[in-house]
């Protein structure tokens, strides 16, 4: 599909053109000057194209990032030079510290349970806005509105909700009989993740079900028909056909959100500053907090590299156990789709 | 018959349950603007009672508040031409040219999207404070948020410029145009589509961005988000002024997506497939 301007010379025989490709270099164009001049032409036009997006990503993206590990072998409270080398103790320090597990804890509560609730939801409601219903347009809009949302207004939103005693849930639970939990929900230690899991399924249910039901629309027709020639019921056809091969969505969509869980911060940095009692604290809020509150530069960048291998072995480790089987088993379901795109 | 109407009746409970669920907190912060607190503490469940206008009429003539939209709007627009540009060029010669190494090259965006920004984010707060000098300003927030955006932005563009048809270049390179005359004439204009997917995305993300302009931004360069959340702390006790405030931060958001809700869920898509 990519356009090689070779073959728009059409005075070139095949075996020059074929070796013109292979070098990569050699073409006429209007107002060249020659291959040589042609081949250092392209390259500055290339380089012109993609500096300005290199040039950002490495000021703003490698260059932290390179700092980050240089910071983590060093003590360094914000000023002077970095001369203090402590080579491995700030990892040391951040392994060593209770909190720090705590939170790597519960980054993989939130991992685990982001995907234990919102797969099953997200498919139920999936197959629901699936089905021809009067609103449906209507409906997928709506669904989708909490993920549009900054979290930090989601999590302003339920903050006043779940405010003790006087809030919107507290209410509805004495309402029903229950007496809620004195200092709120938020409040108490043993509910608080808890509370943050459910307001983060409830911000992200929405990209979730979008993305089966684009996964479900993908699913060939011809299938179905084929189903209620055969008398299948809604239930069986859904069972059979429709999750078996929304696979490799379900695995793509459960492999961004953990990703997202595992950055986890604006919604927790509102709802509860990671507190009570740190039950709250994740990887990142544990860095932001030694990097601004404590200036503990070292601590900070020590922890950051620890999430990045984090994320980054999980992440591979998703790629060979799990993603792997969709190159295999869906080859000619990726064509399919590749096709259609396309066109 | 008439199990096929109560089978429907149950789909459309469910479904009123799940629309409930989904947008009960955004109305109750909608509708809890026109309360008062008093009304509020007496019936948290309740609706306006009478309706009070005070609570957005303070808002809307708080001109903290209009400051920080003003700041929100112009990083998000710096945020969303820088990517949009940079991205569109850089996905050019990836999906259009032959060389060799160009695959490597895009490899390079690809790791980009590996990095989640907190493991940079202390250390981008050192260098924008200290060496770039451009802490507080909307510049020293919307480029790193344009360097964080770009690889998604490349990602989603390339494929899109490869799926234009090869015959409108070689018709132009016969007329005699350059590649750089094609990009602008020819490219440019049927990229549009492609370009809105991706703006839009920079926009939102830039509009909801929270953690950056937390380390960045003070007083009067505060962001909407920012303003919220320290409006929520300030004015813990008046919950009815604070969901007035956060009802009214949400509206950009949401008039964006709704007004280019098709290229947004395809851009999504695109991503997840791609």
């Amino acid at each position: 599909m990519t356009y090689d301007v070779t073959e728009a010379a059409p005075a070139v025989s095949g075996h020059a053109t074929s070796d013109a490709r292979r070098t990569g270099a050699v073409r006429r164009a209007p107002g060249g000057s020659g291959p040589r001049g042609d081949a250092w032409r392209k390259r500055l036009e290339i380089l012109v194209f993609v500096t300005p997006a290199l040039a950002l990503i490495a000021l703003f993206v490698a260059w932290p990032i390179v700092t980050a590990v240089r910071f983590s072998v060093y003590d360094w409270k914000g000023f002077g030079d970095l001369t203090d080398f402590v080579g491995l103790e700030n990892y040391a320090e951040v392994l060593g510290d209770e909190v720090f597990r705590s939170a790597v804890g519960h980054n993989m509560v939130i991992v685990v349970g982001s995907i234990l609730l919102q797969l099953p939801l997200g498919v139920a409601i999936a197959l629901l806005l699936n089905r021809k219903m009067r609103g449906q347009g209507l409906l997928r809009t709506i669904i989708f509105v909490p993920y549009v949302l900054a979290e930090v207004i989601a999590a302003v939103i339920w903050l006043q909700l779940l405010q003790p005693q006087y809030g919107f849930i507290d209410a509805l639970t004495a309402r029903v009989g229950l007496t809620p939990p004195e200092q709120g929900w938020l409040g108490t230690p043993e509910y608080a993740l808890w509370i943050v899991l459910l307001v983060l399924t409830w911000k992200y249910l929405g990209l979730a079900v979008l993305l089966f039901l684009a996964g479900m629309q993908g699913i060939s027709e011809e299938l179905y028909e084929a189903a209620q020639l055969d008398g299948a019921s809604w239930w069986q056809t859904q069972r059979r056909i429709t999750i078996p091969l929304l696979g490799p969505t379900m695995r793509t969509w459960a492999f961004l959100s953990m990703i997202g869980s595992i950055q986890c911060f604006d919604m927790i940095w509102v709802l509860t500053q990671g507190g009570p009692a740190d039950a709250t604290a994740t990887m990142s809020t544990y860095l932001i907090d030694e990097g601004t509150k404590r200036h503990n530069y070292g601590i900070a960048g020590a922890a950051s590299v620890i999430l990045f291998v984090v994320a980054f072995a999980m992440a591979l480790a998703y790629q060979v156990l799990i993603l792997r089987r969709d190159v295999t088993d869906d080859a000619p379901a990726k064509q399919h789709r590749t096709k259609r795109k396309a066109a | 018959m008439t199990r096929a109407i109560r089978g429907n009746l149950w789909v459309y409970l469910l479904a009123l349950v799940v629309v409930a669920i989904t947008i009960g907190p955004v109305l109750y912060g909608a509708m809890g603007g026109f309360r008062t607190n008093a009304q509020l503490a007496d019936k948290p469940a309740g609706l306006p009672d009478p309706w009070v206008w005070t609570n957005y009429a303070g808002v809307l003539s708080n001109p903290s508040f209009w400051q920080y939209a003003l700041n929100s709007t112009m990083i998000a627009i710096i945020t969303t031409v820088v990517t949009v540009v940079f991205g569109l060029m850089a996905a050019y010669p990836l999906a259009r040219y032959q060389f060799r190494g160009r695959e490597a090259l895009f490899m390079v965006f690809v790791l980009g999207l590996l990095f989640p920004a907190a493991v940079a984010i202390i250390p981008l707060f050192i260098i924008i404070t200290r060496n770039l000098q451009m802490a507080n300003t909307w510049w020293g927030v919307a480029l790193p948020q344009a360097a964080f955006a770009l690889p998604m932005t490349v990602v989603i563009l390339r494929p899109f410029l490869m799926a234009l048809p090869k015959e409108l270049e070689e018709a132009a390179l016969m007329d005699g145009a350059s590649r750089i005359g094609i990009f602008w004439r020819v490219l440019m204009p049927l990229s549009v589509p492609g370009m809105i997917t991706v703006g839009v995305l920079a926009f939102v993300t830039s509009w909801n961005a929270y953690l950056l302009p937390l380390l960045l931004l003070q007083d009067k360069m505060r962001t909407l988000p920012l303003g919220v959340a320290d409006f929520s702390t300030e004015h813990s006790a008046d919950t009815a002024g604070v969901l007035a405030f956060t009802t009214l931060a949400m509206i950009p958001a949401l008039v964006l997506f709704l007004a280019f809700q098709r290229r947004l869920v395809s851009g999504l898509q695109g991503a997840v497939k791609g």
